[in-house]
């Protein structure tokens, strides 16, 4: 990789794990929803260098495109956005803080300890392809579970978000 | 240093800020961000494996269903918070105590 492509790559880096930070510590409940989209986005970029830019254009879509607006719905559905109280009220901060460092630390050392030899082949063609081959044959199974399992989302969450008192029968 | 272990220190880092997230907040939507930090954690490495582990692409197809199966989640994890926010008047996990015992 030249050098533009080593400064763009630690670029989009930085934007992942700050924003990432400012997801988890942020005090206001808007901003953090804003900073995940940052976070998302920065994950498409690191999916395009890992040759997969159908992943980093479903990764736009899906979660920028309809994850993230759901979770603002979310956000100003359920909250006021003047009341702050609600939104940055933490618990556990003492044993959760030092459970998840020392989760933390346990993968950082095993990854670092662990002798890699990458495999440095990119893949040869034309991914949307390839991607569209597999689902289409060897992955055909999973691929029609999921439609179902969105196909029951779909009418799931309907039904749980319809309100019960208003429709006169059950809900 | 090679970039398959910035790869995977980067995926340690968004897993754990997730897992703490799940732990520590106590809004029902700052949990779920929490929840989506640990899937995008797992699609990293999915992808890092595929690119620098194999010559195929198997791991772009499971990232690509670990994304159907979190737009499923978040669907109707989001519809359920609603819910609760219409019954209870509140989105902190720790006030629907109703079913404990």
């Amino acid at each position: 990789m030249n050098v533009v492509g080593e400064i763009i790559f630690w670029i989009f880096v930085a934007v992942t794990v700050g924003s990432a930070g400012v997801v988890v510590f942020s005090r206001k409940l808007i901003y953090a929803v804003f900073a995940l989209l940052f976070t998302f986005f920065g994950i498409a970029g690191l999916y395009v260098f890992l040759q997969a830019d159908f992943l980093a254009a479903v990764q736009l879509v899906i979660y920028v495109g309809g994850v993230l607006v759901l979770m603002l719905f979310g956000v100003m559905l359920t909250n006021r956005i003047a009341d702050i109280r609600i939104s940055h009220s933490t618990r556990n901060l003492l044993v959760g803080g030092g459970a998840t460092l020392l989760l933390f630390v346990i993968l950082v050392v095993t990854v670092l300890n662990e002798h890699w030899s990458p495999l440095n082949m990119p893949f040869q063609g034309n991914t949307v392809n390839e991607i569209g081959q597999l689902l289409m044959g060897k992955w055909l199974l999973p691929f029609e579970v999921a439609s179902m399992l969105l196909l029951a989302a779909l009418v799931g969450a309907a039904m749980l978000a319809r309100r019960s008192d208003q429709s006169g029968d059950d809900a | 240093m090679n970039h398959l272990t910035v790869y995977l220190v980067l995926s340690a880092i968004l897993f754990s800020l997730g897992i703490f997230a799940v732990i520590s907040r106590r809004n029902a939507i700052a949990v779920l961000m929490g929840i989506e930090l640990i899937l995008n954690a797992a699609n990293i490495n999915f992808v890092a494996f595929s690119r620098f582990g194999t010559t195929n692409l198997d791991g772009q197809i499971f990232a690509i269903f670990v994304i159907i199966m979190a737009a499923a989640e978040a669907a109707v994890a989001l519809a359920i918070v609603l819910n609760l926010y219409h019954n209870l008047k509140t989105v902190n996990v720790d006030d629907a105590s109703t079913l404990r015992g």
